[in-house]
């Protein structure tokens, strides 16, 4: 029975990870969806938020080998790619089969994740930046996770706080939330030994929340993780929330099984309504619980707007780490798309800007 | 003990009602309700089985379909025995127990290939023919100069076990008229239904919607079933699947890429999108509610994809149809979800069901 928690969460009161047990272990659907739904309709009104942006994976070189990761190259491998400058450029402003120009000089933000390249050094990443900015001053660019800033961080012999503040001076307008995984130490071992601690991830976030850098905060669910160890992440980043204020969305990320090196299937769609919904419950000073539809697929993230979620990403035009794993979506959808699958959801479609700020609300 | 009432039949009314205005989650509950009252063990039933079209040839031309082609198209086909019963050995290798022969309306097949056809896979195997959906059968009885009953018995007698539900699309002329203007009226599509249902043969049912169609359609279709399974109680399943766009006349997004030969209809309806997964749910619920007579209800994992399938255990269906070790009709359209037995088996698991592999009449042949 959940009528502690609903009339916890209806009082405003705070969920404890015994809550939140207790709500992944329920069958009752539709309580917890109803429940998130209202928690979401009093955060955002009938409002869900799309935006217009694409994504740019500058290389999939990678020092770490995520065995999770079906996009991750060594140099000289077969399907190993290294963008220079002037092809980022151009993808930002060159004509895209089968989309007209002014589609993608309407985007608002440009969202750049890599791997971590052996070779570049830290001022590429600098004069990336700069260079973007320099072709497109109204662009936002929302770039590198917390395991890229890590490592820019070591590559450039600066701290963390220094390497944030000059990619901040060259134009780097937010941070992505991706490389959170999960942060338990046993099953973050298991799937990414290589990659910084979660205790480091957080404290990248804290110190770029302190940077004056707004970030989202991702978690990678469904592989060989349990309940207690996705509420033991949720409840680290709600920690941290109140302390910085700085994150702006939860994401959270189905696992896909392809081509990477660890077994088991996708997730069930009721996992991931439920996964949506308690994260809504549990993250109380989250604005915002984005429904990623690129990984949950365009079916699941509509129903999840109304299972708490106010958000389903943007136009994308171009993914590679999802599509390397199997993705079950296409790789871009069109404004009136998302707008068309917000309505339908009975929510009210807003384009926003990197903020939440709306720039068009779709009758 | 009280006795506990039964709870009232929905009106056409209060089902138009719901279907425009009730929350989605509210909808979903109490489809969820009756399931589980309906099939309270928690089973989720499938089929292993594999569609079999005999032809892509067909004089109907509807405007949804991506399939048909005309007699003269370059890639128009009539299949031939070898490959048929190779394919219904394959299907039994996998532990199939059921083939869904289905094909176009091809102008020169008449009743005697039908009768060899039928004949000459029961001669060889032990399987379920779920064949000739109620246009095909219209089309072999009036090319015969027969009645639909006629047909049926020389069907039935020459191995036809029961009868797939398509063709239905959405019993409303006025829908008909736009989608399918050549194919059979809803009133002979339920005359077929009947007439197999009194032979003592088993059908099911099925409703496309998300094309041209009202919500009032819609009730009206679900309004057609639940009456005629009142008569006759023959329907064993509810199959509702949504419009898919993809290479079809009536869909803008992807134009035909004009491989079909002669024919094509120049009638100009559009329909730019596919339902939404809302949409798909909301029908599904409401299906559910609405039919209280037909016991089962499937969910379209063909149309929706697995994971939307899953939800659909949550909002009104009890089974996840077939395996399809093989499917073309849909596929033409360009959607394409790849799933496997053990995928169906994992799923219906992790949504929290038990999975049962079933047989055409829903009896049960083993667990997982």
């Amino acid at each position: 029975m959940l009528k502690r928690i609903e009339t916890k969460v209806l009082s405003g009161g705070r969920l404890t990870p015994g809550d939140a047990l207790k709500l992944f272990e329920s069958d009752d659907l539709f309580t917890l969806g109803r429940l998130a739904d209202t928690v979401a309709r009093r955060k955002n009104g009938k409002k869900a938020y799309f935006i217009r942006n694409r994504h740019i994976n500058p290389t999939n070189l990678c020092v770490n080998r995520c065995k999770f990761c079906a996009f991750s190259r060594s140099k000289g491998q077969d399907g190993a790619f290294e963008l220079t400058i002037r092809e980022i450029i151009e993808k930002l402003g060159g004509r895209q089969k089968g989309r007209s120009k002014t589609d993608l000089h309407d985007i608002s933000e440009v969202h750049i994740v890599g791997g971590l390249h052996p070779d570049w050094p830290f001022e590429y990443y600098q004069e990336m930046i700069a260079t973007i900015r320099k072709h497109f001053p109204k662009l936002h660019i929302k770039a590198f996770t917390a395991v890229e800033i890590d490592y820019l961080s070591k590559i450039s012999g600066l701290d963390l706080y220094s390497t944030l503040m000059a990619l901040k001076a060259d134009g780097l307008g937010s941070m992505p939330g991706g490389g959170a995984e999960i942060f338990a130490p046993d099953i973050r071992n298991r799937l990414c030994p290589e990659k910084i601690s979660g205790d480091r991830w957080l404290e990248v976030m804290e110190i770029a929340h302190k940077a004056g850098i707004r970030t989202n905060a991702t978690m990678l669910y469904g592989h060989v993780e349990g309940y207690r160890d996705r509420i033991d992440h949720l409840m680290k980043l709600r920690k941290l929330q109140d302390k910085t204020g700085g994150f702006q969305a939860f994401i959270p990320l189905a696992y896909h099984p392809r081509n990477t090196e660890m077994l088991g299937g996708y997730t069930s769609g009721l996992d991931d309504l439920k996964t949506i919904a308690i994260s809504r419950l549990v993250l109380d000073n989250f604005d915002h619980i984005k429904a990623y539809w690129i990984m949950l697929g365009e079916k699941i993230s509509q129903l999840a707007l109304r299972f708490g979620a106010d958000d389903i990403d943007g136009t994308i035009i171009e993914e590679k780490i999802t599509h390397s794993a199997g993705g079950l979506t296409g790789g871009q959808m069109t404004a009136e798309d998302l707008a068309n699958l917000i309505r339908k959801a009975g929510r009210l479609p807003v384009e926003r800007d990197s903020f939440y700020k709306s720039l068009k609300v779709y009758a | 003990m009280m006795k506990t009432k039964k709870p009232e039949r929905l009106d056409t009314r209060k089902a138009l009602s719901l279907l425009k205005k009730a929350d989605i989650l509210d909808l979903g509950q109490s489809a969820d309700e009756m399931r589980r009252s309906l099939h309270p063990e928690g089973i989720v039933t499938f089929i292993v089985d594999r569609n079999i079209n005999y032809t892509n040839v067909c004089v109907n031309q509807c405007t949804f379909c991506a399939f048909w082609r005309s007699k003269d198209a370059p890639d128009a086909y009539i299949l031939d025995t070898k490959t048929l019963f190779s394919k219904i050995e394959e299907t039994l290798t996998l532990g199939g127990t059921q083939i869904l022969l289905q094909g176009g309306l091809h102008p020169d097949l008449d009743l005697d290939y039908y009768i060899k056809l039928l004949q000459s896979i029961k001669q060889r195997f032990d399987i379920n023919i779920h064949g000739f959906s109620p246009p095909e059968i219209c089309y072999i009885a009036d090319s015969a100069d027969i009645t639909i009953r006629e047909a049926l018995g020389i069907l039935h007698g020459a191995g036809l076990d029961s009868i797939p539900g398509g063709g239905a699309e959405i019993l409303a002329d006025r829908v008909r008229e736009i989608l399918s203007p050549k194919k059979i009226k809803s009133s002979r599509w339920l005359e077929v239904m009947e007439a197999a249902h009194r032979l003592g043969m088993k059908t099911t049912a099925t409703m496309m919607f998300g094309s041209v169609e009202a919500p009032e359609d819609i009730v009206t279709h679900l309004a057609a079933i639940r009456d005629l399974q009142d008569r006759t109680g023959g329907f064993t399943a509810f199959i509702p699947w949504s419009f898919q766009p993809g290479n079809t006349e009536i869909g803008t997004k992807t134009k035909g890429q004009g491989t079909r030969g002669k024919g094509q209809n120049k009638k100009r309806a559009t329909v730019s999108s596919a339902a939404t997964a809302v949409e798909y749910l909301r029908v599904l619920a409401l299906s559910r509610l609405y039919l209280d007579n037909i016991p089962n209800i499937q969910a379209s994992w063909v149309t929706q994809g697995l994971k939307l399938a899953q939800v659909a255990l949550r909002f009104g269906a009890n089974d996840f149809g077939s395996t399809m070790i093989e499917e073309n009709v849909v596929a033409s359209t360009g959607v394409s979800y790849r799933v496997t037995k053990e995928d169906i088996i994992n799923g219906i698991k992790s949504a929290g069901f038990k999975p049962a592999q079933r047989d055409t009449a829903y009896n049960i042949l083993r667990t997982f």
